[in-house]
């Protein structure tokens, strides 16, 4: 809504309306920090991890020195933006997928329905491939209609194989008899899709847990769609309770979604980010960069940039 | 189920108050934003049951749930049914929305129904983009028994739908409902694709389509209203169905979706079969939130 789409403009707003001289006072702070919680929920942040951000922030804003080029609006904003990249992961972020040990390597891509699982592994064998990877992908999702065929026509768009197996079949047995087939046709890199799933839905939550405790996958990333809005917690820490992720990939990023979703799942699990789609084509897949989503949540890569210039 | 929980608190809390206290604020602002009803809206909401506690003398806690109970389904507005042609004997449904949202399997769901009801429905597979795309919906076509016209994948999807009204009317079918690709209403060539689509059905049934149906998963946040407002500016919206409100959702956004596009919720998608779709009930889905 137009209301937060400028979180700087409100920013100065509150600070000329108050004293804020010299130190921010925690007056100003308050009010300062009441705004950027409402930004950070309108880009979809979960509002107890809003919260918890904003009172991380109020500690290091009080009693801040203004320095003489920035305004308090703009103290504050740096402070949050900061802040938002060290969460998110650092300057540096961490981004690596952990592939290193004895060849096949399991990958295990998870997440509710529709979020973008059978694309993202698409993705992720034509990437790894670019790094001298042999990935082969695992056709696991046996409910969606042409979930199988989905995955083997991508496989076949990029010229990398897929394991399948008929109708009827057992998706945890499937997984296993693929990592046979892996090792005798020499790939380093398994990918498993697996079948949507709702976090409260036992069965379908038994099966991933069957899966990781067969297979041991070396990754177990969250599919997430960058649109999810407050369930993004509930979603991440049910599936990390069950299957122990060990990073999340935001998905469709390449739309005007702010993002938030992927401040509250890194909160609630302590998983990085490590890829964000951005495109429905095979490879729109980049690295995550932390600094990129922080001006991305706080609608605002301008004013970030106006801080860098003072 | 936490969403719920929070409401349930706010029920209990609300009905042991018998003063308006500013925690009942709080943990009403709370709620509100948890079931991704937005900042905007919840501020709104918030204002205005202010407003009515004074003007109306509201005493308790209660008053105030009920009070906010009806401001809500007065955002829904009233139930809406499926709108069928008068003037022509086929009617025909645009199904749109971004990726992933549910269009396909709410197409089958609705299909379904229809030929429930006695309709002879024909689908067609106006999505040749995505990978077997069109297997998915001939799949869903076999189980339900229900024709579904395709051609081949990259084929121009205006073609399809073309192919489809010429055999929907040839074959005497009432409903055609025609899927389309998944897409982010900030891609403009995908936009302009739609538009194409939509002409193409008007050229065939003058006061068609007769539902433009945008589909949004209740799990997205605040972006719901943002792709709402552009596909209502870009096509126009005649309704709007919300999927996966068996997930742990609440689908807050759309009270600020129905009142800011005065574009009513049709239906809601309950789970991953063919049953799983109900016409929507303001009240109910109102009563959900307190649940
Ligand atoms: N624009 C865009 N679309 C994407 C992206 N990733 C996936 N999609 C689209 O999102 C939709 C759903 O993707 P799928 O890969 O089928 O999702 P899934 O998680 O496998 O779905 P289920 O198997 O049904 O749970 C498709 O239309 C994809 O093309 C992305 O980064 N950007
Ligand atoms: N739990 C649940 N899953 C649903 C519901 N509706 C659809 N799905 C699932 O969501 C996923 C995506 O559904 P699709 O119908 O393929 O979505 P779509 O909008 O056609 O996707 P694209 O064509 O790729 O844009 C599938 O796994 C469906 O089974 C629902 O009401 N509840
Ligand atoms: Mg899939
Ligand atoms: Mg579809």
């Amino acid at each position: 809504m137009a209301m937060f789409e400028n979180l700087s403009k409100r920013l100065e707003g509150i600070f000329n309306n108050l004293g804020g001289q010299g130190r921010l006072t925690e007056e100003d702070v308050n009010a300062a920090l009441r705004e950027v919680r409402l930004a950070l929920i309108e880009a979809d942040v979960n509002l107890k991890v809003a919260r918890q951000f904003v009172d991380r922030v109020k500690e290091k804003a009080i009693g801040a020195d203004v320095m003489g080029s920035l305004s308090p609006a703009q103290q504050v904003l740096s402070i949050v933006n900061e802040e938002l990249v060290e969460v998110l992961g650092g300057v540096e972020g961490d981004n690596k997928l952990n592939l290193g040990g004895t060849p096949p390597q399991i990958i295990m891509l998870v997440g509710l329905q529709g979020s973008g699982k059978t694309t993202t592994a698409a993705k992720l064998a034509n990437y790894l491939r670019k790094q001298g990877q042999r990935p082969l992908l695992v056709a696991a999702d046996m409910y969606r209609p042409a979930a199988v065929n989905q995955l083997k026509s991508l496989g076949r768009q990029l010229t990398i194989p897929v394991y399948s197996e008929a109708a009827g079949a057992d998706p945890v047995e499937i997984c296993v008899n693929s990592l046979d087939y892996a090792r005798e046709q020499a790939n380093t890199v398994v990918i498993l899709d697996t079948a949507g799933r709702l976090n409260i839905d036992e069965r379908m939550m038994n099966e991933v847990i069957n899966i990781r405790d067969r297979l041991h996958p070396r990754e177990v990333l969250l599919v997430a769609d960058a649109m999810t809005g407050q369930e993004a917690v509930h979603v991440a820490s049910d599936f990390n309770q069950a299957v122990s992720l060990t990073g999340m990939i935001l998905t469709k990023m390449d739309g005007d979604a702010r993002g938030g979703a992927a401040l509250s799942i890194r909160t609630v699990t302590g998983v990085p980010v490590k890829f964000m789609g951005v495109g429905e084509k095979t490879d729109a897949l980049e690295p995550f960069y932390p600094d990129r989503l922080a001006s991305r949540i706080l609608g605002m890569g301008d004013v970030l940039s106006l801080i860098e210039r003072a | 189920n936490r969403t719920r929980q929070i409401f349930g608190r706010l029920g209990n809390a609300v009905q042991e108050t018998d003063t308006i206290t500013d925690s009942l604020w709080d943990e009403l602002e709370e709620s509100l934003l948890g079931a991704d009803v937005g900042p905007s809206t919840t501020l709104w909401l918030i204002e205005r049951l202010r407003q009515r506690v004074s003007d109306e003398n509201l005493q308790t806690g209660s008053q105030v749930q009920y009070a906010l109970r009806e401001e809500l389904s007065t955002l829904l507005g009233k139930s809406s049914s499926l709108r069928f042609s008068k003037q022509s004997p086929l009617t025909v449904i645009l199904v749109i929305g971004v990726n992933g949202s549910g269009k396909t399997t709410t197409i089958a769901k609705m299909a379904y129904r229809l030929s429930q009801e006695g309709h002879q429905v024909m689908l067609a597979a106006g999505d040749t983009f995505r990978a077997a795309a069109i297997d998915q919906l001939q799949e869903w076509g076999n189980r339900i028994q229900v024709p579904v016209i395709s051609q081949k994948p990259n084929s121009d999807p205006g073609a399809v739908v073309f192919d489809a009204l010429q055999a929907a009317q040839s074959r005497g079918s009432d409903v055609l409902i025609v899927d389309t690709a998944g897409r982010l209403h900030t891609k403009f060539n995908l936009m302009e694709e739609l538009k194409k689509i939509n002409k193409i059905i008007q050229k065939f049934v003058p006061d068609g389509p007769h539902e433009l149906l945008m589909v949004i998963d209740a799990t997205t946040g605040q972006n719901a209203l943002l792709q709402a407002r552009k596909f209502a500016e870009d096509i126009g919206l005649t309704g709007v169905v919300i999927t996966k409100l068996d997930s742990t959702a609440k689908g807050g956004f759309a009270f600020a979706v129905a009142d800011d596009l005065g574009v009513p919720i049709k239906f809601i998608g309950t789970g991953e079969k063919v049953e799983n779709l109900m016409p929507f009930e303001p009240q109910n889905f109102v009563a959900a939130l307190f649940a």
